[in-house]
């Protein structure tokens, strides 16, 4: 991790609130926080706790009410959306619970669809995303269906999705959410090798046992960061409002 | 992305909901099929009544006279007088006394038309003697019992030996002196062939007075001056225009014409409202399609789709599934006017081609793919403003 470089992903301060009828509910309360280059990061929370929102934001999927978000130095608050389009496009790539694939597609044109989206010419496309699968180990099954292959199998075709644009940061929203225990370890453990490659990998989850995985632990409750810091401190997976009554949030 | 990717794209959705396009489709098929067939049947119908028009010939004048009141009566003399009178427009004339009652051919009866004319009425229909001689005028001042024949006569009843046989006209016996060429391709019963043309002095001792004459013009660009000089000349001599009327063949193209113009332009109109409701049905199932694929749309848009990709990806989609209902209308459209052909010419007895017009086909598909972006606006709209949040987290 280079601490001289300017950080990839900033927080400053940024809040979010969602009006529902007379009532504003505060989903992100001046979350601040810095992520580097080549960093692995686990933002962990339970429901409520504002990480989804974080992930909105961190994703370009949305933008803060209030407070600042950089991403690679670019203000992502100022964006329009086609801007924001551009931004997913080309700096994120995402790996969600439900892997999302497009279910018409077969494997290959579904890694293509952000290169497409880039405006990638079809000889590179197919090219990058053979890459990218092969990255996986799906490279030989590319003419199959998503609805063919396994969950494990689809979460890996969502990475290797992911992995075609060559982005700066790889989101993962609860990517093992919807696996098995063992394709779950074996989800993380292609994310893990993948930061190893140098990648940045934010993982989103409420699962500490995932979180722990990570390089580093954002935690959040109520819309606040109660920790920030190495995800082997034994503070990291406890919830210290929490600790004494539940006995620890970890599972 | 490209124009043609998306529509890579569209062609695979339509691909990969084959009953539901084609549900889709229909009323776009339907009403471009309709609105070809209908406007090949006008053009048809237009071909047919131009054909038959142009048969009895453009270059004619009809007069009817209604005597009945009138101070004078116009004889046959003094239409020949007029006529000349007015020889730097008109040329040819020929009474035409058309006679009711049957024809007689040995033991049959026959439902031959019957018409009395002057000598020169073959050459102002272009008709052409095939065999014997024409009326002449001799047989006119002698009122003589001849008659000339069609083909089809001469071949259904006379076995092509018509001339010199006899047959009875209301009582009558007529010696035939003349066949004529065949007009129509085939010899039918009730057909232009089946004709018969006796002197008109000889019909209007059978029928009495001859009101109605042909009368052709000199030049068939003075054809509305002719006209005019025509009932100029006939007001003169009946002192009221109520008992006479003029009319020129093609004036009466003309009305048919613009007759059939207007049917057929109606008859299309509500054809189109197919293609209009057509078009609901595609914006309707657009609509349901955005829906139904609004976690697609969620995906794309996070995969960093621009809203004006998913506008293009739906309004092309829309556009190719009306320009494939287009096409599919179009071939339906070809097939069924060539059917109709066979039918019409069976049915009416008539040789009306049902011909399609490279210009409806055009305007027929133009409109389907017009039809298509238009009802596709709104759902792609609709498509491209969802919020990629929520749309990712849609069941």
């Amino acid at each position: 991790m280079d601490t001289e470089m300017r950080p990839l992903i900033e927080f400053q301060q940024v809040c979010k609130y969602y009006h529902m009828g007379d009532t504003t509910v505060v989903a992100a309360d001046h979350i601040s926080f810095q992520i580097y280059k080549g960093e692995f990061v686990a933002v962990v929370g339970s429901s409520g706790s504002g990480k989804s929102t974080c992930m909105n934001i961190i994703g370009c999927l949305d933008v803060p009410s209030q407070g600042t978000y950089l991403l690679d130095g670019k203000d992502v608050g100022q964006m329009n959306k086609n801007q924001l389009a551009e931004i997913r496009n080309e700096l994120l790539g995402f790996i969600f619970q439900q892997y999302n694939l497009l279910p018409k597609l077969n494997l290959l044109e579904n890694v293509e669809v952000p290169l497409m989206y880039a405006g990638v010419n079809k000889t590179d496309r197919r090219q990058r995303a053979l890459a990218a699968l092969a990255q996986v180990g799906l490279k030989e099954k590319w003419r199959h269906r998503p609805a063919q292959l396994s969950g494990g199998q689809q979460q890996r075709v969502s990475i290797a999705r992911a992995l075609a644009g060559h982005p700066a940061v790889i989101l993962a929203d609860e990517p093992t959410g919807a696996l098995d225990s063992k394709t779950g370890r074996e989800v993380l453990a292609l994310l893990q090798e993948l930061h190893a490659a140098g990648n940045t990998v934010v993982l989103i989850t409420h699962d500490n046992s995932i979180a722990v995985q990570a390089q580093r632990i954002i935690r959040l409750e109520d819309g606040r960061v109660v920790y920030d810091g190495p995800s082997d401190a034994p503070e990291a997976v406890v919830t210290p409002r929490a600790a004494g009554a539940k006995g620890g949030a970890a599972t | 992305m490209s124009i043609l990717e998306s529509l890579e794209l569209a062609l695979k959705n339509i691909v990969s909901s084959k009953t539901r396009t084609l549900l889709t489709m229909l009323g776009i098929i339907i009403g471009v099929a309709a609105v070809i067939v209908i406007v090949g049947l006008g053009n048809g119908l237009e071909g047919y009544v131009t054909e038959s028009f142009s048969e009895m010939g453009t270059n004619t004048l009809t007069v009817s006279v209604m005597s009945r009141g009138a101070t004078r009566t116009l004889e046959v003399e003094d239409m020949y007088d007029i006529v000349e009178e007015n020889s730097q427009y008109l040329d040819l004339c020929s009474p035409t006394a058309s006679m009711m009652g049957s024809v007689k051919i040995g033991s049959d009866t026959t439902s031959t038309s019957v018409t009395g004319v002057s000598e020169d009425y073959l050459s102002i229909k272009n008709y052409d003697i095939a065999k014997g001689r024409n009326i002449q005028y001799s047989d006119i001042l002698q009122r003589g019992r001849i008659c000339v024949v069609g083909a089809y006569v001469d071949q259904a009843y006379f076995g092509g030996n018509a001339i010199g046989q006899t047959l009875r006209v209301g009582g009558t016996s007529l010696t035939i002196v003349g066949v004529m060429e065949q007009q129509s391709e085939s010899l039918e019963e009730g057909g232009t062939d089946d004709c018969l043309f006796l002197p008109y002095s000889t019909a209007s001792r059978l029928s009495g007075r001859i009101s109605s004459f042909v009368v052709t013009v000199k030049s068939e660009d003075a054809l509305d001056e002719s006209k005019t000089a025509l009932e100029n000349a006939l007001y003169s001599f009946f002192a009221s225009d109520d008992f006479y009327t003029v009319v020129s063949m093609a004036e009466m193209l003309e009305t048919m014409t613009s007759m059939i113009g207007i049917l057929v332009g109606v008859l299309a109109g509500i054809a189109a409202i197919s293609l209009v409701v057509g078009g609901i049905g595609i914006m309707n199932i657009m609509l349901v399609s955005v829906t139904e694929r609004t976690r697609e749309i969620g995906i794309r848009k996070s995969l960093g789709a621009k809203e004006r990709y998913i506008m293009q990806q739906f309004v092309i989609e829309a556009a190719a599934t009306s320009a494939l209902g287009g096409v599919i209308g179009i071939l339906l459209g070809y097939g069924l006017s060539s059917v109709a052909t066979i039918v019409v010419t069976k049915v009416m007895d008539a040789s009306l081609a049902v011909a399609p017009t490279l210009g409806a086909v055009l305007l027929a598909f133009g409109i389907s793919v017009g039809i298509g972006v238009l009802f596709g606006y709104l759902p792609a709209k609709k498509a491209a403003a969802l919020n990629p949040i929520d749309a990712l987290h849609y069941d």
